[in-house]
């Protein structure tokens, strides 16, 4: 066993344990910002794990999507929303917590099995490395156009639904009562504009 | 995994320039080592070697900020320590090294501590494809550019476990708002990077600044990419937390931002972040716009005037220097530019931060990017077809 391949060795160990550790403690965690750090490093190590596969714009692109996007937003989200508030206990508890966990045992219990039975071809393709980044261009604007160009337009839907419900608009008049809308505050009031007012 | 010398070998440039670690791994050889430790006794050297320059760069642009700042003000600026004050920022880092770690006692130990350093690594880590040569630089990795701007995407998380961890609001505010900031502008930044590498058609730095020394000054991206480079000299301004743009630490309104309740060493990991960052951003934008190691006439035509061949041992190391030279020159002007900026600009509002980032950069950059695409298909031998 030469030097870079015990080195790979040790990293796949170390990145796979980070992976396995971390996901779960995501999962078991009381605390919700803990875990949210704690996925950020999953998704990390996720990408470490395809740098070891050769796959490098895979692996940066997981590291600008979910680290840089995903988890900052989740963290965006507890953090803005940090309401320290006492959650009531929920009914029959323990007994959900055991249901949960058969569930996934089950899941994990079948995944294990698929992956014994399949006839993995391995050594699989080789990695085309450095070229994969064109390779990935080429395919998205030829065969794959179709899915690529639905999952934009799903996600400038996502994003124009978003505005509409996040949007802080003032009118100039209200709708209500007819009077002229004091335009001069900065920090505009949270109405969402999806509410009919005239109701009021 | 990363290193992709073979990649460098395709291209076919008729001067490759210096290449240290063939050399190194000759002088190796001789001495009676086998090529392959030869290669593990070079693999630490680059990286050691482009810490020390970080570090280095830092204190020298801590210096230069101290004494551009006086000079700005009327004043003097630091004198006593060293000659004309040079020894500083060496004064101040040994400070920060012993002055007492103080953790406050209702913190997050854990994160409180990990949060500079998830500032700090990714900076660092992105030095990884700033070239001073064709071959002077740690790794030229397919990915090159990308690789910048996704790890400069991590960044935000250390701040937002900084400004959380901190047990202050100041410090979550200035967290939250370093975050909002450094998201907001990534997308124009990116953006503005994506016209450049549309016209290189390579994501290697190695490949952008080739494709801009062809003619020297006249064919540096600023003169194709005027906008993008405007855009991208704002938007590395923001995400480097520089004036006009410090808001997450604007002492008027957050005392220190996210840093507040930082001391010693800790407190340093984000001074030595910041500063890093700024060297780095100024490096990127002259590596993008201003032809990277380039000098203003391509020296291969000086060496054909005087007569020399410019694949001679003694006019590559002299091409070589000069690079280097060149890089940092241009480097160091930008810092200049931004410090100038820091003294001539009143802080933005976070409002005004925002619209400028999504209303006004964003569109132009979206507009500059299609215009660059139409353009590389009218006039695809000025704009890399």
């Amino acid at each position: 066993m030469n030097i870079a391949i015990s080195t790979q060795t040790i990293c796949f160990l170390i990145l796979s344990s980070i992976v396995i550790v971390g996901s779960i403690s995501v999962v078991l965690l009381e605390n919700i910002v803990y875990s949210a750090f704690l996925l950020g490093g999953v998704f990390m190590s996720v990408a470490g794990l395809y740098l070891l596969l050769n796959a490098s714009f895979v692996a940066a692109a997981q590291v600008l999507v979910y680290v840089g996007a995903v988890n900052v937003l989740i963290l965006f989200a507890i953090m803005l929303v940090n309401k320290r508030e006492e959650l009531k206990p929920v009914k029959g508890l323990k007994i959900r917590k055991i249901f949960s966990a058969a569930i996934c045992f089950g899941l994990l219990a079948l995944l294990i099995r698929v992956d014994l039975i399949t006839p993995w071809s391995l050594p699989g393709p080789v990695a085309i490395g450095e070229e994969a980044t064109a390779r990935i261009g080429e395919h998205l604007f030829t065969d794959y156009l179709l899915p690529f160009e639905l999952a934009s337009v799903l996600l400038l839907m996502a994003m124009i639904g978003a505005i509409v419900l996040a949007r802080r608009d003032v009118p100039t008049k209200d709708i209500g009562t007819g009077n002229v809308v004091n335009q001069s505050l900065l920090e505009k009031p949270n109405v969402p504009i999806l509410i009919d007012k005239s109701s009021n | 995994m990363l290193t992709s010398n073979s990649l460098n070998q395709t291209f076919a440039i008729a001067n490759s320039g210096l290449d240290l670690e063939f050399s190194f791994t000759k002088a190796m050889e001789g001495v009676g080592l086998s090529p392959e430790i030869a290669h593990i006794l070079w693999l630490p050297l680059p990286m050691a070697l482009v810490l020390v320059a970080a570090v280095v760069g830092v204190l020298v642009t801590v210096w230069l900020e101290r004494k551009i700042s006086a000079a700005a003000q009327q004043r003097i600026g630091p004198e006593y320590a060293g000659a004309l004050g040079i020894l500083q920022p060496m004064a101040d880092g040994l400070k920060l090294l012993v002055k007492e770690d103080i953790i406050p006692a209702r913190a997050d130990t854990w994160l409180f501590t990990l949060g500079p350093v998830l500032v700090l690594v990714p900076v660092i880590l992105s030095w990884l494809i700033v070239p001073f040569g064709q071959k002077l630089l740690i790794s030229n990795v397919g990915i090159g550019i990308f690789l910048w701007i996704s790890l400069s995407s991590i960044q935000p998380i250390g701040l937002l476990m900084s400004g959380y961890a901190s047990n202050n609001k100041y410090s979550l505010l200035g967290g939250l708002r370093a975050a909002a900031q450094s998201i907001s502008y990534e997308i124009p930044l990116a953006l503005s990077v994506l016209a450049i590498v549309m016209m290189s058609n390579s994501l290697s730095t190695v490949d952008i600044v080739n494709q801009q020394n062809t003619i020297g000054l006249l064919s540096w991206n600023i003169w194709r990419q005027p906008v993008g480079f405007i855009i991208f000299w704002i938007c590395a301004l923001a995400e480097c937390e520089r004036l006009p743009f410090d808001l997450p630490e604007a002492e008027e309104e957050l005392v220190a931002g996210y840093q507040t309740e930082y001391a010693g060493m800790k407190f340093a990991l984000f001074y030595l972040g910041s500063y890093i960052n700024l060297v780095l951003s100024a490096l990127l934008v002259s590596i993008l716009y201003l032809g990277g190691w380039g000098f203003p006439i391509p020296i291969e035509w000086i060496a054909s005037w005087v007569g020399q061949d410019p694949n001679a041992p003694s006019i590559e190391l002299l091409t070589g220097s000069l690079g280097i030279i060149m890089t940092i020159l241009k480097a160091y002007l930008l810092v200049f530019l931004a410090i100038l900026l820091r003294w001539t600009t009143p802080r933005v509002r976070i409002d005004q931060l925002l619209d400028l980032g999504w209303k006004f950069l964003l569109p132009i950059s979206l507009v500059n990017l299609l215009v660059t695409a139409g353009l590389k298909l009218i006039f695809p031998s000025a704009f890399g077809g």
